[in-house]
């Protein structure tokens, strides 16, 4: 055998081994990772927070949004935790976002993982708080307690009090509604519930709101104009003229 | 390597050993490197951590904001880690200014003081794989796995193709530098196990395993390495080839000294300006130098 085709044998025996072991290690570098990404279903992230994937894939994990919350409310994840490795978060029950007007969290951000664009503080979306134990709320209790309703920032807002009343031997009920299009999912609420175990919990809005059609009109709403100029959004086709027999009018026409 | 009959430009010249000095004095002087290195790298730390923590600011402003992914010095320079921001680069295919200007002040730097200083300087891990080598040395620890070096461009080039692909920063998500430094910042999590990971894998599986053979960020500053000003001058004359610093070199195959004959200098960028060789020539054939005057 000559020198060269030996050589050009290692060669190539070098290079599949080097590629089978690039191969092996990058499946399981890209599960590591995906594993990662993945286990975010119930992070909630720093107001401007973009949508989850897109927050992701900006994130650099330096914690400057961390570093400069004035409330210690933002931590980024250790290695332990359940969030994704590195990237801020924060729990309402232990120290919810307290909003502040000039919104140092998005100011630090250096990748634009926390939209610059949200500078209203009252446009953050950083989850719903709902309502989710009506068993054990208070309120649905029959008590005047209400707490959430009066610490939400965005008063009578995000939180109103709506009163049901109840049969004629009991007294009405208020209970708290979280009217979703204010609600900036701070968590205020959650933290101030006076129950061990708070009965109104922020959840990301993914897990906690629907999406009703965007071709619905609620005729019955006092902000929708009742009009008699009503366009269906879908044209009915036009009806068929011709040979076709007319269908038979059963209520004017006497049946032949 | 000892003994150097052979080399005609060696002509007599005994081959002496190096030597520890007996006195205090004399071993801080030969361990200024080291002591400087540790010093560097707790500092830098402690800016971090002294900003997040007890709020240190100057003149109003932060001093050192973040960590070593992306942070802000004194308020307004912005910095990052442009390996990071490569990947993001990739990830999203654009990223925003403020760290795409940061990852250029920190390269252009880095370019300037020689690409791995990072490593030796800089990067807390460093400080864990040291401690692993020295006590790989103090054991008698002689067993290892013998990979080789281009590894970590493998490594390097697997980061930016999963970036690519994944849609995320790669490396990022599981590098043990970025665990290690940010709960060191941020607080205790589990990050110490892949940082214990790679304490044991560099003392019992592979020499200078984690710095040498397989980080992919090394490597990416080993790329620019190349153009660095501050390097090690190598002098011919005086050198008995008499292989100490081989032997404390954490990259010994940048001592090519028949290369560095020729350059003046130690030219690869793999080579970490760490100044280990510096203190244990007995020749002091090694020095710091600039590139331009050497």
């Amino acid at each position: 055998m000559s020198p060269t085709r030996r050589s050009r044998r290692d060669f190539l025996s070098q290079a599949a081994r080097g590629a089978a072991a690039a191969a092996l290690g990058g499946v399981l570098w890209a599960h590591l990772v995906r594993e990662q990404t993945h286990a975010s279903l119930f992070v909630l992230r720093p107001p401007g927070a973009r949508p989850e994937t897109d927050f992701l894939s900006r994130c650099i994990k330096c914690g400057q949004c961390v570093v400069d919350c004035p409330y210690d409310t933002l931590r980024l994840a250790d290695a332990g935790s359940p969030y994704p490795v590195g990237t801020p978060y924060f729990i309402p029950r232990d120290v919810p976002c307290y909003m502040c007007p000039d919104v140092p969290c998005v100011k630090a951000c250096p990748t634009g993982a926390l939209d610059p664009a949200l500078t209203d503080i009252e446009q953050a979306d950083m989850g719903l708080a709902v309502l989710v134990d009506q068993e054990n709320c208070l309120s649905y209790r029959g008590l005047r307690c209400e707490i959430c309703h009066r610490e939400c920032p965005v008063q009578n807002k995000a939180i109103t009090i709506v009163n049901h009343p109840r049969k004629v031997s009991k007294h009405a009920i208020f209970v708290p509604i979280v009217h979703g299009e204010a609600c900036t999912g701070c968590g205020v609420c959650e933290k101030a519930c006076p129950l061990p175990e708070s009965a109104i919990k922020v959840l990301p809005r993914r897990l906690a709101q629907g999406k009703p059609g965007d071709h619905y009109r609620f005729g019955w709403t006092a902000d929708t104009p009742i009009t008699q100029e009503f366009e269906p959004a879908i044209t009915p086709p036009e009806e068929t003229t011709g040979d076709a027999e007319a269908g038979l009018d059963y209520l004017n026409e006497e049946i032949p | 390597m000892r003994g150097a009959g052979n080399d005609p430009r060696l002509g007599e010249r005994p081959v002496r050993g190096f030597e520890l000095p007996e006195s205090l004095g004399g071993k801080l002087w030969f361990w200024r490197y080291i002591i400087l290195r540790r010093v560097v790298q707790l500092l830098v730390l402690l800016l971090f951590v002294g900003t997040f923590r007890w709020g240190w600011s100057l003149a109003g402003s932060p001093v050192l904001r973040g960590n070593l992914s992306a942070s802000e010095l004194l308020g307004f320079v912005p910095l990052a880690d442009p390996f990071a921001v490569l990947q993001l680069l990739l990830a999203r295919g654009a990223v925003a200014s403020r760290v795409l200007i940061g990852a250029s002040i920190v390269l252009l730097f880095y370019v300037v003081v020689g690409g791995r200083v990072f490593c030796s300087w800089v990067c807390p891990v460093n400080a864990v794989t040291d401690l692993a080598g020295w006590l790989r040395r103090r054991l008698g620890i002689r067993y290892t796995v013998r990979p080789p070096r281009a590894v970590r461009y493998w490594a390097l080039g697997l980061a930016l193709l999963l970036s690519l692909l994944l849609g995320v920063a790669a490396f990022e998500w599981i590098s043990p530098i970025g665990m290690l430094h940010r709960e060191l910042i941020f607080g205790w999590g589990l990050g110490w196990v892949a940082v214990a990971a790679v304490f044991v894998f560099d003392l019992l599986v592979v020499k200078h395993g984690w710095c040498g053979h397989l980080c992919p960020l090394g490597a990416f500053y080993g790329l620019f390495g190349g153009a660095a000003q501050v390097r090690i001058a190598y002098d011919a004359t005086t050198c008995t080839q008499c292989g100490e610093c081989a032997v404390v070199c954490p990259e010994p195959h940048v001592l090519d000294l028949k290369r560095a004959a020729e350059t003046g200098m130690i030219a690869s960028g793999d080579c970490t300006n760490c100044g280990r060789c510096t203190p244990v020539c007995p020749e002091n054939s090694l020095r710091f130098g600039w590139r331009m005057r050497i």
